[in-house]
């Protein structure tokens, strides 16, 4: 069978299926990141209180509140991502499958986009009630599209720097250094999409440039990391 | 043989730096609004310009050390990013004092090129500290390159991201009230652009000489007074050993 | 593919840095015989093991395992080795079941292979406990199972009776042992069990090959040799 024949072959849908499966069932087992990143966000939203001295934001600085402590609640996320394959060796088990590597990517992107999707189920309503002074209602489809938008960027780059720090003498400074100024083009745009709908008679929809540069980090990003994380990988 | 064209390119590069000098100070003219400090411009859009290519030029040497697997791009992506780095501190002071001059504050948000100099260069700060943290050579070289790639791609992303959020209420460089700059200013901006690109050039050749001959005089005090007889390689950020045979893929 | 050797080494080394963790390592495996490494701890032996594994490339030399040359043709090598490594490779907080099972689809296999081998280790009664609340040895046992549970035709073991009694090194003997008719690549510190054990020895030093042959024209001074 020639290499291509074995790789078409070797499908990164199964055992993407498989490693995600386990991480959920993990994150279940011993929930870890879930709760430590909600419990974060909402602390972090009571110190914005006190910090900003205000107890109502609307618009773009409730834009920025929201969506900085979305990025540093991800953080913790992204800092724990690979703990469970690199205590007791298992990424070895993982590397000596006959899979394609990219299916580790792949399921980890998945895993820290659906955390960070359950994290906001409750972190957004819980903003809401806390420090929102207009209503959500009007812009909450945009609200979510954005969201998602910005998890897809936050999982593709953070699945990307977790297998970059995971095997450094330093991750937990490594990940935060490295991945805030990556998102800052995702921060920008994001920022820009979600201030109107945050704001009093703001609009419904934000300019379709935001969503759009959103967009484009994902695909760039998405498709880099997806390039370059096999190289990670091989020692 | 890293050694090779250091002369030539030195004379070149003191001869283009001594040019841009000379035409910035005595012939280039004075700024209407701004006067002489705006030519610091002179020194400071070449130097970013510099460096922003620098930058994604070491993401293609970082390509090529992951599909060769020879240290020697490595090498000249290290190289190549930390002299970047070097020249960004410096885009980073003069882009502050021309702020200073021209609008009276040390930094303003509504540059796009200045703010997305500042993010790519907090990016770029890791560099240094990822690779540190990294002790086996041959995966610092994997991971610093997968950095390096990824950050090339970031810079252009960046930048796009910046100057779509900013209101463009100064005056920016090709695009003054009359359309453009004029014709000596445009002379000067591009002999400047080719000097700091020499100097450029010619400082990372000569990181490069430098740090392969430490390598080769360690290799040989190793063959000569055994390995054991020299003290051994510490933690460094730095590509360590000499690049060798490509591992076969 | 019967005749060919199992793995076949041709000078090859690994570098860390400018440490040579393992230098020249030429040696012939044929199928179905078992090769056994002696060494002091850090003479290249898990060094060694990673290389066949293809976890580690080599930087010197030529390497092929079950026909297959390494690194280029590794991902064809890769699902018909199996490692007990040191560490259990295991999920802590996941049970033996769901350790065993998620690296049955990794592997594309049933779930009935992963209940056969808890049935056959005597693990049912703790298949469903978190690996981190079981003994080392129970530990050991589920690692193995996870080491064969795709049938490798190669086994790499890093001394792999360490921790078990001799009624649970009994147990997983058709697992991992000579009449499991794998091809089996063994670390060990025990001399006579090392050598008892395997067809070829092999000991390392330093990460240089000092002692290579067939296990009946080795005494045991000479293995005790290499950790003086």
């Amino acid at each position: 069978m020639s290499r291509d024949a074995a790789r078409r072959d070797a499908k990164p849908m199964r055992p993407t299926m498989a490693l995600l499966r386990k991480d959920l069932l993990l994150e279940r087992r011993a929930p870890e990141s879930i709760p430590a990143m909600v419990l974060f966000s909402i602390t972090t939203f009571v110190l914005f209180h006190f910090g900003l001295g205000r107890d109502e934001v609307d618009g773009s600085l409730a834009a920025g509140v929201l969506l900085v402590t979305i990025l540093f609640a991800a953080i913790l996320g992204i800092n724990r991502l690979f703990v469970a394959e690199h205590e007791e060796g298992g990424f070895d088990a993982v590397l000596m499958a006959p899979i394609d590597r990219t299916a580790l990517f792949l399921a980890k992107g998945t895993a820290l986009f659906l955390f960070l999707t359950l994290v906001e189920v409750v972190a957004v309503p819980a903003f809401a009630i806390l420090l929102l002074g207009p209503s959500p209602w009007h812009g909450l489809p945009a609200l979510i599209v954005t969201l998602a938008l910005v998890n897809l960027a936050l999982s593709s780059v953070g699945a990307l720097v977790a297998a970059l720090a995971i095997r450094t003498r330093s991750r937990d400074l490594i990940v935060p250094i490295v991945t805030l100024p990556l998102l800052v083009p995702a921060l920008i745009a994001a920022a820009r999409a979600c201030a109107p709908l945050l704001a009093a008679h703001g609009d419904a929809w934000p300019a379709a440039k935001w969503l759009l540069m959103l967009g484009l980090y994902d695909l760039v990003f998405g498709l880099l990391a997806y390039a370059v994380f096999d190289f990670l990988l091989e020692d | 043989m890293h050694g090779k064209g250091l002369r030539a390119l030195t004379l070149a590069t003191l001869v283009a730096l001594s040019a841009t000098f000379a035409l910035v100070v005595f012939w280039a003219p004075n700024d209407a609004d701004q006067g002489f400090i705006q030519k610091i411009f002179y020194l400071h859009v070449p130097v970013a310009i510099i460096t922003l290519i620098a930058y994604v030029v070491a993401g293609i040497f970082a390509w090529r050390q992951l599909k060769t697997g020879s240290r020697e791009w490595d090498l000249r992506s290290y190289v190549v990013i930390h002299i970047a780095l070097i020249f960004n501190i410096v885009g980073l002071l003069t882009g502050a004092i021309w702020a200073k001059a021209s609008w009276g504050h040390w930094w303003v948000w509504d540059e796009p090129t200045l703010v997305s100099f500042l993010i790519v260069f907090l990016l770029y700060a890791t560099y240094q500290p990822l690779r540190f943290s990294i002790e086996d050579p041959e995966r610092q070289a994997r991971y610093a390159s997968v950095f390096a790639i990824i950050a090339g791609a970031f810079v252009p992303l960046n930048f796009m991201a910046v100057r779509m959020a900013t209101s463009l209420v100064h005056p920016r460089t090709f695009g003054t009230a009359n359309g453009g700059l004029p014709g000596e200013m445009m002379f000067v901006f591009l002999v400047s652009i080719v000097a700091m690109g020499l100097l450029f050039w010619l400082i990372v050749k000569y990181e490069i000489a430098q740090k392969t001959l430490t390598w080769q005089i360690r290799a040989l005090r190793r063959r000569l007074l055994g390995d054991d007889a020299v003290a051994p390689l510490g933690r460094s950020a730095a590509p360590t050993i000499a690049p060798q045979e490509a591992p076969a893929r | 593919m019967a005749d060919a050797p199992a793995i076949e080494l041709t000078g090859v080394g690994r570098r860390y840095g400018e440490r040579w963790a393992l230098r020249d390592a030429t040696v012939t495996v044929p199928a179905g015989a078992t090769l056994v490494i002696f060494g002091p701890n850090g003479a290249g032996k898990s060094t060694l093991l990673r290389v066949l594994a293809t976890l580690l490339r080599p930087h010197t030399g030529t390497a092929s395992v079950l026909g297959e040359e390494l690194p280029r043709r590794e991902w064809a090598v890769r699902g018909k080795v199996g490692l007990l490594a040191h560490d259990a490779l295991l999920y802590r907080d996941l049970s033996a079941r769901e350790n065993l099972r998620f690296h049955a689809r990794l592997h594309k296999l049933g779930e009935e292979r992963a209940e056969q081998l808890l049935e056959a280790t005597r693990l049912l009664p703790r298949a469903d406990d978190p690996v981190r609340t079981l003994s080392r040895g129970l530990l050991q046992r589920v690692a193995v199972c996870r080491a064969v549970l795709h049938d490798p035709p190669l086994l790499l073991l890093d001394e792999p009776r360490a921790n078990l009694d001799p009624a649970a090194a009994e147990l997983i003997e058709p697992l991992i042992g000579r009449e499991s008719g794998r091809t089996r690549v063994i670390t060990s510190h025990d001399p006579v069990g090392g050598l008892a054990e395997a067809d070829l020895a092999l000991g390392l030093r330093n990460g240089s090959q000092a002692l290579l042959g067939p296990t009946s024209e080795i005494d045991t001074a000479a293995v005790e040799a290499l950790y003086r």
